[in-house]
This record gives C-alpha cells, sequence and structure tokens, in this order.
C-alpha cells in the first residue's frame, strides 16, 4: 500500500543546525498492515509522517502510495487519502466551527466534482454524521451544532479520528494520538482506534511510547533511531518478543539506551 | 435629549451605517473569519469609489457596481498573490497594495484628486420620487440602502455555508486542521480576500453616488473605522450562527454612526472623529485582555492574603 524508496531530508541544509531528520528510508506496507513504531525523542519518527502527508518534499527517494508516485504531490491533495492525527488534540479540529461543521469538512475528501463548492450540508449527511457520532458512545450526537472549542481533549480527539476515517483513508497515521490524554480516556481513544482499522482493514502506522501497545497492537513493531529505521519485526519473531528484547534490541541497534523518561513499560 | 435624535440624525446614521457596514463585512471575513489583517482597505474602498463614480459619471449608474466590485476583486487578489505566492507577510501585502492603489486611484479619476457626480443619474435620484408620498421621499435612501446590505447579507451567510465558506472559515480557524485535511489554503485565502475587497469596494461605490462626489484621501482610516463597528457588532451579538453574526456587524456599523452623530452635536469638532474611533478600537481590542488581566490580580490578593493567613508564602 505504501512503500518509501531511500527517503532522506536534511533540515536547514549547510547551517549549524543542520539536522539529517531521516536519512535513507525504506519501508514497505501492504494492505492492511497496521505497524506500530517506537523510537527516542527526536528519532524522526513525527518528520516520517510529515514526509508522507506532503509536509515538505522530501530530498530524494520516492513515496509511492496505493501504486502512484506522490513523492512531488502537494499536501492538500494528498491529504484525500491520508489521515493523519497529531498528539495535541486541538491541532485536528476547528475550534469555532461546530461539530457538524468540521465533520462535513472532513467529508469534502469524499467529494471529486467541484460543484460541490457551492452545495450546503444536506439533511442525508447530518443524518450519516449523526450516526457515525452516536458510535463514539459520548453524547456527541445530541451536540452537533456546538462548537468543537467546548468539547474536552479526548471528545475532540475522538472526533478528529472519525474524521479521518469517515472517508477510508489509504493510510491512516497516528502520532502519538493518545499521550496528550488522561489514562481512561487514552484506552477509550485506543479501543476506538483498534475498531475502526481492524473493521474497515485499514492500513496503519501509529508511533507510540507505550512499549506494551508497542508490541500488543498491530501485526509489525518498527523502531527508529537517528532518522533511520533501526527495528523491523513482524509475525513468529515479533509474538515471541518480549518488552525487555525489545528495549534491548533498541540499544543493540541504536548503541544506546532509549530515553527512558518518556517510555512507558507498564500497561 | 430629544434634540441630539432629531429625525435626519437617526435617517443618515442609518443610511451611512448601512454603506459602510459592508466595509464591516469585508472585514468581518478578512479580519475574523480568515485571521488576517488587511491593511489593502483603504486604498480599496477609494478605489470602488473612484470606479464607481467614474462608470456613473460615463452614464451607466447600474454597471458602477460590479464594475466596483470587479475592482475590488483585483486588489485583493494582488493582495493575497503577494502572500500566498510570494512569500510577502500578510500585513506587508496589504501595505505595499494600499500604497500601489493610491496612484491607481488618481489614475481612475483621470489624474485629480476629486471628481464629483452632481449632473448624472445614481441610483438614487433614480429612486427619487418614484412613488409620491412624503414618507417615501424621506426614506427612499435607506430603503434603498438597507435593500442592497440586506441582499448581500443574506448571501454572504448563504455563501458562509457552503462547502466553499466552510473551507475558508476552517481556514482562519485551525491551520493543522487545514493542512491535514484537503483543503488548499492558497485557494481560501485567495478566495476570501477577494470576496472581502469587493464588499469594500462595492461600498465605496455606493459612497460615490451617495454623496455623489469622490475624492482620494477618502478611505483614509477607513480600517480603523471598519474595524470598530465589526468590535462593536461582535461584542452586541456574542454566538451565534452566521446570518447572526453578519446582523450583528451591520448593527454594529449603525450604532458606530450613532455615536459619531451624537458626538458632533455635543460639538465634538469633525476633525477629532478619527481619535475617537481609534479610541473604540483600542479601547474594545484591550478589553478582554484588561478584563482576564483584573481578574487575575482579584485571585492573585485573595490567595496572598490566605497564604498571608496560614503564614505561608505563596509563589
Ligand atoms: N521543521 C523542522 N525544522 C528543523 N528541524 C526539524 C523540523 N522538524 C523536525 N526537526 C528535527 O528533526 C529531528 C526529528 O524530529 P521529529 O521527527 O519530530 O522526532 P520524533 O521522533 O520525536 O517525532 C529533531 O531533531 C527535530 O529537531
Ligand atoms: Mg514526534
Amino acid at each position: 500500500m505504501l512503500s518509501l524508496k531511500q527517503i532522506s531530508k536534511t533540515f536547514n541544509p549547510g547551517t549549524v543546525n543542520e539536522k539529517k531528520a531521516l536519512d535513507q528510508v525504506n519501508l514497505e506496507l501492504a494492505d492492511g498492515d497496521f505497524a506500530t513504531i517506537v523510537g527516542s525523542n527526536g528519532a524522526g519518527k513525527s518528520t516520517l509522517f510529515n514526509a508522507i502527508t506532503g509536509a515538505f518534499y522530501v530530498d530524494e527517494g520516492q513515496i509511492i502510495l496505493a501504486g502512484e508516485n506522490i513523492t512531488y504531490r502537494k499536501e492538500h491533495i494528498r491529504s484525500k487519502e491520508i489521515g493523519h492525527l497529531f498528539q495535541d488534540p486541538l491541532k485536528g479540529t476547528a475550534p469555532h466551527m461546530t461539530i457538524e461543521e468540521n465533520m462535513a469538512l472532513a467529508y469534502l475528501r469524499a467529494s471529486t466534482s467541484s460543484h460541490a463548492f457551492f452545495s450546503r450540508i444536506s439533511s442525508k449527511e447530518k443524518q450519516m454524521f449523526k450516526e457515525q457520532l452516536a458510535l463514539l458512545n459520548m453524547g456527541l450526537e445530541d451536540r452537533m451544532k456546538q462548537p468543537v472549542g467546548l468539547l474536552s481533549g479526548g471528545q475532540r480527539q475522538a472526533l478528529t479520528l472519525l474524521m479521518a476515517t469517515m472517508v477510508t483513508p489509504k493510510i491512516l497515521l497516528l502520532d502519538e494520538h493518545t499521550a496528550a490524554l488522561d489514562p481512561a480516556t487514552a484506552q477509550k481513544v485506543l479501543d476506538l482506534t483498534k475498531r475502526i482499522v481492524a473493521e474497515r482493514r485499514i492500513t496503519c502506522l501509529m508511533v507510540t511510547h507505550n512499549m506494551h501497545q508497542a508490541l500488543e497492537l498491530g501485526n509489525r513493531t518498527l523502531m527508529m533511531d537517528s532518522g533511520r529505521i533501526v527495528l523491523d519485526i513482524s509475525g513468529e519473531e515479533r509474538s515471541a518478543l518480549t518488552v525487555e528484547d525489545l528495549l534491548q534490541q533498541f540499544s543493540l541497534q541504536a548503541g544506546k539506551q532509549l530515553d527512558n523518561d518518556r517510555i512507558l513499560l507498564s500497561k | 435629549m430629544s434634540s441630539i435624535f432629531t429625525l435626519s440624525i437617526v435617517q443618515s446614521a442609518l443610511e451611512l451605517g448601512c454603506i459602510y457596514s459592508l466595509v464591516a463585512l469585508a472585514l468581518f471575513i478578512s479580519f475574523s473569519i480568515l485571521n488576517i489583517a488587511d491593511l489593502s482597505t483603504d486604498g480599496c474602498f477609494t478605489l470602488g469609489c473612484a470606479v464607481g463614480a467614474v462608470v456613473t459619471i460615463a452614464g451607466h449608474p447600474f454597471l458602477a457596481f460590479p464594475a466596483a466590485m470587479a475592482a475590488g476583486v483585483a486588489s485583493g487578489f494582488i493582495t493575497a498573490f503577494l502572500q500566498t505566492r510570494m512569500g510577502v507577510p500578510s500585513i506587508l501585502a496589504g501595505i505595499i497594495v494600499n500604497t500601489g492603489l493610491y496612484t491607481v486611484n488618481i489614475a481612475v479619476m483621470g489624474f485629480s484628486s476629486n471628481v464629483n457626480l452632481f449632473a448624472c443619474d445614481t441610483i438614487f435620484s433614480l429612486a427619487k420620487d418614484k412613488v409620491a408620498a412624503d414618507w417615501y421621499n424621506s426614506w427612499y435612501k435607506i430603503i434603498l440602502v438597507v435593500a442592497i446590505v440586506l441582499l448581500v447579507s443574506v448571501i454572504l451567510a448563504w455563501f458562509l455555508n457552503t462547502r466553499l465558506g466552510l473551507s475558508i472559515r476552517a481556514t482562519g480557524d485551525n491551520e493543522h486542521m487545514v493542512r491535514a485535511s484537503s483543503i488548499n489554503p492558497v485557494f481560501t485565502i485567495t478566495v476570501g480576500l477577494c470576496l472581502s475587497n469587493s464588499l469594500t469596494a462595492l461600498s465605496g461605490a455606493i459612497l460615490a453616488q451617495y454623496q455623489k462626489s469622490c475624492d482620494i484621501n477618502l478611505g483614509t482610516g477607513m480600517v480603523t473605522i471598519a474595524l470598530a463597528s465589526l468590535i462593536i457588532g461582535e461584542t452586541i451579538i456574542g454566538k451565534g450562527g452566521m446570518f447572526k453574526k453578519v446582523i450583528g456587524v451591520i448593527l454594529g456599523s449603525c450604532l458606530y454612526r450613532f455615536i459619531v452623530a451624537v458626538a458632533l452635536r455635543m460639538s465634538v469638532p469633525a476633525e477629532c472623529l478619527k481619535l475617537v474611533s481609534a479610541l473604540i478600537v483600542a479601547i474594545a481590542i484591550a478589553f478582554p485582555y484588561l478584563k482576564g488581566q483584573a481578574s487575575f490580580l482579584k485571585t492573585r490578593k485573595t490567595l496572598e492574603r490566605a497564604g498571608r493567613k496560614d503564614g505561608g508564602s505563596v509563589c
């Protein structure tokens, strides 16, 4: 579904702040793959996602999504097929617009023709938005006309997830999307993520700092360090792996300790 | 008090309030919705006035409005082009266009600093005497401008709820979201600024016909006045849907004109009006911040007092 061929990205080249954030990254994701990504701060995980969404163009290499070369495609055109969630729940929704209006914006991705510009939200669509919100079990379906700014962080993140997947994306990128939420809410959003990804068989990449999640969720675990993917395990090998093994692998591969203060070893 | 609010004062405040409310609506789009301070407003207002005046003098009082709006669209497009394609910071883009427009405006008026429309037909002169009744002849100007402004409001409120309108609103509301969704901010900013500048120019063109003249310095300070109207409107309306907000902006503009009329009646010299509007804007924008500061100081005082009682310190 997604293949990254030797992509590299250097920020601020030729200055004292030069930083090689991605270094010849190769990755092949099969249709329906759900891979978790771990790695210390500054390893390049978010930069990898930003390269895929087109926040910047890569210096070298190719990005192929569903057989199409999107390396030089503009960000807003790529985003029709890519869902992207950030750690900050405030980033995914427009606070001064209503829940309904936010969902209508997300649903724009479904329309391909330009005459849809001057159409308004139809009552059929409103009904559909309502039904989808009801699945969240957060009572949001009764608050369609309220501005999103009134929702809690967890509610906003759940809504963002719904919006990102309303039109099934070719790939879903989750960048520590539960890290800023309290544990109970984080679990709720995570369960929702699992359900949606499984039901629709969405190809998914998820950054996490929780080592248990990294091994339990999905079918593949990647580890990044200094802009490279240093570990890629799946199948038998992965099921046999413990959290301790994973940490050990990291120090082996990267030649240093994973910064422990951000790593969650507990469940 | 009755001497302050004579009928003719109320009428002219309503007339001017409605005409200038289109500029406030333009800022509603650029400043409130897109979160861009468009400083080309002054020049664009004069541009609309000049184009409207020239086309009216040429004998086309109705064509004057679409012509002025087209000129406004062009001006807005250039401002948007500079900031979205040329990397010019948005405030600077507005200032640059505003400066350039001065020459354009003089040129439109045939290289003179003012023109007058005394001898030609305007929508107002055409509407006059259409109904033979006393009330009509004192109210026809208001009826006309209210009709135009209401029409614009309905179209604008409708537009802001279409998909394109929603995209424009999202662009100013959350840039991260816009980047992650399929909205092209270059496109939405361009459409938004073209739309807002077309309203500014329309306002100028109506004013040209209303006061039967156009002067090169007419637009000076327009952005501040419109901002004052916008803020007054947003304060009195508060939260609500798009149509309610649009109506609020128009009410704000009329209210601003009443304040000015009252100030004039209380013999504040006309030269001081710009200072008065600058004060209104400064106070209105600073007000929420000062309110926050005041409540912070209050909380701190009570906390400190409580801290002293407990014998501990508050950090
Ligand atoms: N836009 C940018 N400009 C300059 N440096 C950047 C930019 N984005 C990321 N970096 C740098 O690239 C490195 C990788 O960052 P990032 O991908 O955010 O790491 P993480 O794995 O924690 O998500 C960091 O050193 C960061 O400072
Ligand atoms: Mg990151």
